[in-house]
């Protein structure tokens, strides 16, 4: 049993599930983004024929669940355990679509780091035999996420240059002990971490203290180096986080600078897009991940990714209250074959 | 992880990483949509006046109507788009504080005309009335005190 830790925080899997399937939907401001080739489904509608931003939050996940499950070739009866987990308060999207899914179905909540959460929730779970196929995905919709956590859309307020932009979409990848890869090898749970950011646009500030810390702890306690990884991507810290990650990491000893981009600033086009910091959001690095990453590893521009999917731990109340941002970041190595460095 | 910070530190560290807002092209936007509003308020007024009406009832026509725009532009989904170049522009204006009560209105209509429009449509614009019927109240106390 200790052989699969690695150390305080890393997991190795020793028998790495395959990553069988990616699903991802976007809004129609994604699709008109950098990486809008790559997604599997553009909605011309971000209200996607429903009459609540909620709803369609709740059936873009369900649509992205259903379309991995049929890419996978296996029906949802052979599916164990649907891993899920939103920003809606009371995980609602997750649960109203593991409703009509019918998939035994865990909830889980790590804000924008759901995406590698439920992986390492679901590989663990594979890994330990419990089950042999599992799905694990996330949502979010900017709708929905600004009129919980900012203002309503038609009140005429100016956003902060270092705001970023919840993306509107989700991505579901399934999970299954056997098949040809990309494989889940390694996985580092992270710390909640807190350096006292409390204004909730500064999201990229507030978790790149997080991100950097899953970062180090998975290099140390594999022994990788950065530049093992063809890639290493946060979640959602944007273009201010990106460059604090950076700089935070250098201070650590480790030059990222070669492999190293997010999410948040990938999806969008700040420029044109008027998306000031960039993308964040359950949704973003789930879009980019079943989206782009998988589509490129499969084509073989990248054989090794740390996914480090980056969580604000905050609510409405607590930010209220004036309490500062908690930050989660979970690393994910996937990779083509097995069996590379420790 | 070896760097540890206080939120302080951290704060310090993080300042020349973080973009400035846009102070001067900021205040020019405020200035010109903030003055444009005026221009129609003031308008509104002089066409009122033309027409015979009392000062009383063209400063309550031109309230009026100015809040009806607010309104209706929010309405038609232009106000946020305004208010995102103007900033304080088209928040200060009369019309911005109808914004900020149609906006939620509008904004919530999906949880029902009780707990949904009639609870949340005052989410913004309450704090200001709390706070500036309040302190109509204490100037009124004051003046009443000392400014006979």
């Amino acid at each position: 049993m200790a052989g699969k830790r690695l150390g305080k925080q890393t997991l190795k899997l020793s028998s790495p599930p395959s990553m069988i399937a990616n699903a991802s939907i976007v809004g129609p401001k994604e699709g008109q983004g950098p990486l809008a080739r790559y997604f599997d489904q553009v909605l011309k509608d971000d209200y996607f024929g429903e009459d609540s931003w909620e709803k369609a939050e709740s059936k873009m996940l369900r649509e992205a669940v259903k379309n991995a499950i049929k890419i996978s070739g296996r029906g949802n009866t052979n599916i164990n355990f649907m891993f899920a987990g939103d920003l809606l308060n009371q995980i609602v999207s997750s649960s109203f679509a593991a409703r009509e899914l019918q998939i035994p179905f865990v909830g889980l909540y790590g804000a924008c780091s759901t995406m590698a959460e439920s992986i390492c929730m679901g590989s663990m779970l594979i890994d330990g035999g419990f089950g042999e196929a599992v799905v694990c995905a996330t949502s979010s919709h900017f709708s929905s996420a600004e009129r919980q956590y900012r203002f309503p859309l038609e009140q005429g307020v100016q956003r902060p240059p270092f705001a970023q932009w919840t993306v509107t979409g989700a991505g579901a990848a399934v999970l299954a002990e056997a098949g040809s890869g990309p494989y889940i090898t390694h996985l580092t749970i992270g710390k909640v971490l807190d350096f006292g950011i409390k204004d909730a646009n500064n999201m990229g500030a507030a978790m790149a203290p997080a991100a950097v810390d899953t970062i180090t702890a998975h290099l140390s306690e594999t022994g990788r180096s950065p530049d093992y990884y063809d890639l290493i991507v946060t979640g959602d810290l944007g273009n201010i986080g990106k460059t604090i990650t950076l700089d935070m990491m250098k201070k650590e000893g480790y030059d990222l600078k070669k492999v190293y981009d997010d999410c948040g600033s990938m999806i969008f086009d700040g420029e044109k897009q008027d998306t000031h910091a960039g993308g964040s959001g359950c949704g973003c690095s789930a879009v980019v991940l079943n989206g782009y990453i998988a589509k490129e590893m499969k084509k073989g521009k990248f054989n090794k990714v740390l996914l480090v999917a980056t969580g604000a731990l905050l609510s409405p109340t607590t930010s209220w209250q004036g309490e500062s941002i908690p930050s989660i970041a979970h690393a994910v190595a996937i990779e083509k074959t097995i069996g590379g460095g420790t | 992880m070896k760097t540890n910070m206080s939120s302080k530190q951290y704060e310090e560290y993080i300042k020349d990483k973080l973009p400035k807002p846009k102070t001067l092209k900021n205040c020019i936007a405020a200035f010109i949509v903030g003055g444009l509003i005026c221009d129609v308020a003031q308008f509104i007024s002089n066409t009122a006046k033309g027409y015979g009406y009392n000062q009383e009832a063209v400063s309550s026509i031109t309230a009026t109507t100015m809040v009806f725009l607010g309104a209706f532009f929010t309405g038609l989904g232009v106000y946020d788009r305004i208010g995102r170049f103007a900033g304080a522009g088209s928040i200060v204006p009369i019309t911005g504080f109808a914004n900020s009560i149609v906006a939620p209105a509008m904004e919530f209509k999906r949880e029902g005309f009780v707990f949904g429009v009639g609870a949340k449509m005052f989410v913004l614009a309450g704090p200001v009335l709390v706070y500036g019927i309040s302190a109509s109240i204490l100037i009124g106390i004051i003046h009443y005190l000392f400014g006979m």
